[in-house]
């Protein structure tokens, strides 16, 4: 294991084990991808990237899905 | 068929509904089937981290049957309204959105200035924008310029139930509007949607007066046969008004004259 990573997520602090990718951050999570949208230091980040994509100290990141609305 | 269509989508019914403020999931599903509608509005939220227990929204849609409208409710610049909407295109994997930029927490009504500069962020970025707006013809005028897809008036601020305050603006807007117009918010019962279509309305777009109806699947069809109702007669051509009366029977061969 690495060293661990402070970022803020959605909102709140969190230390975790890093480095690590946003597919693993959602795993890890226990979040279904395929149901959230993500951003990535003010990107929106595309699903395909997700695997690519390295969460890094100090990241900011908002995990989003759909709730009800009108 | 009367179909109607924003950009690139045609609908048979012009009810738009909600998924807010439902008793349960179940419940909702049956109203959104009773209701006819084939367009359903939701919201973007942070995913709740600590507590993945509950279950999402999208357990309960089907989206093969429904075209899903996120909105930006609860965003009040349009920075923050952008964002969200990208957001709810990454969640949605569709370009749509209900613009919604909030301008005073009490009567939810739209910053019309934040509402048009987001309106043209997000038309350049290629969305297909359906913002909800004051019913005032200027602004809907101008975000027609803009490049929005439809134009969504209010009735009455959202969820109050007052229904539709200002007929004569949007008898105004109906005259001049190249895209759909739709009634968005205000809706408190069936007379209301009604109300919306005979005045030339293209849709009506509604939540909480069905969600929050005592019996939501009994008020989702009615508002469904309101809907139609109300674009049949818009459509027949109402007589004119009178002050007095004209009788309907006729006036000669009366008994005893």
């Amino acid at each position: 294991m690495g060293r661990k990573l402070r970022i803020r997520l959605n909102g709140d602090a969190h230390e975790l084990a890093g480095p690590l990718t946003v597919t693993e951050l959602l795993v890890r999570l226990e979040i279904d991808p395929r149901r959230v949208a993500v951003e990535h230091n003010l990107v929106v980040l595309k699903r395909e990237f997700f695997d690519r994509t390295t969460v890094r100290e100090g990241d900011e990141l908002e995990i989003v899905n759909f709730v009800g609305g009108g | 068929m009367d179909l109607f269509t924003i950009a690139d989508k045609t609908f048979s019914s012009r009810l738009i509904v909600g998924t807010g403020k439902y008793s349960s999931p179940a419940v909702m599903v049956q109203a959104h089937e009773a209701s006819g509608a084939e367009m359903i509005t939701v919201a973007v939220r942070r995913v709740n981290i600590s507590d993945r227990t509950k279950e999402s929204l999208l357990d309960y849609i089907d989206a093969s049957k429904y075209v899903l409208l996120p909105n930006t409710a609860g965003c009040y610049t349009a920075d923050e309204a952008v964002r969200t909407a990208r957001l709810g295109r990454e969640a949605g994997l569709s370009n749509w959105v209900k613009l919604e930029v909030i301008g005073d927490e009490r009567t939810l009504f739209p910053d019309n200035e934040q509402l048009l500069e987001a309106t043209r962020v997000l038309v350049r970025e290629g969305f297909v924008v359906l913002p909800y707006t004051t019913d005032d013809p200027v602004v809907c005028r101008k975000l027609e310029d803009a490049g929005a897809a439809a134009i969504m008036p209010l009735g009455a601020p959202i969820g109050s139930g007052l229904g539709i305050q200002n007929v004569n603006n949007l008898r105004i807007i109906r005259e001049f509007a190249r895209v759909p117009l739709i009634v968005d918010a205000g809706v408190g019962t069936s007379s209301d949607a009604s109300l919306a279509m005979e005045l030339g309305a293209d849709a009506v777009l509604m939540n909480t007066a069905i969600a929050g109806a005592q019996d939501p699947i009994g008020m989702a069809e009615a508002m469904k046969l309101a809907v139609r109702a109300g674009r049949l007669a818009y459509l027949s051509g109402r007589i004119p008004r009178k002050l007095y009366a004209n009788a309907s029977s006729p006036v000669e061969g009366l008994v005893g004259r």
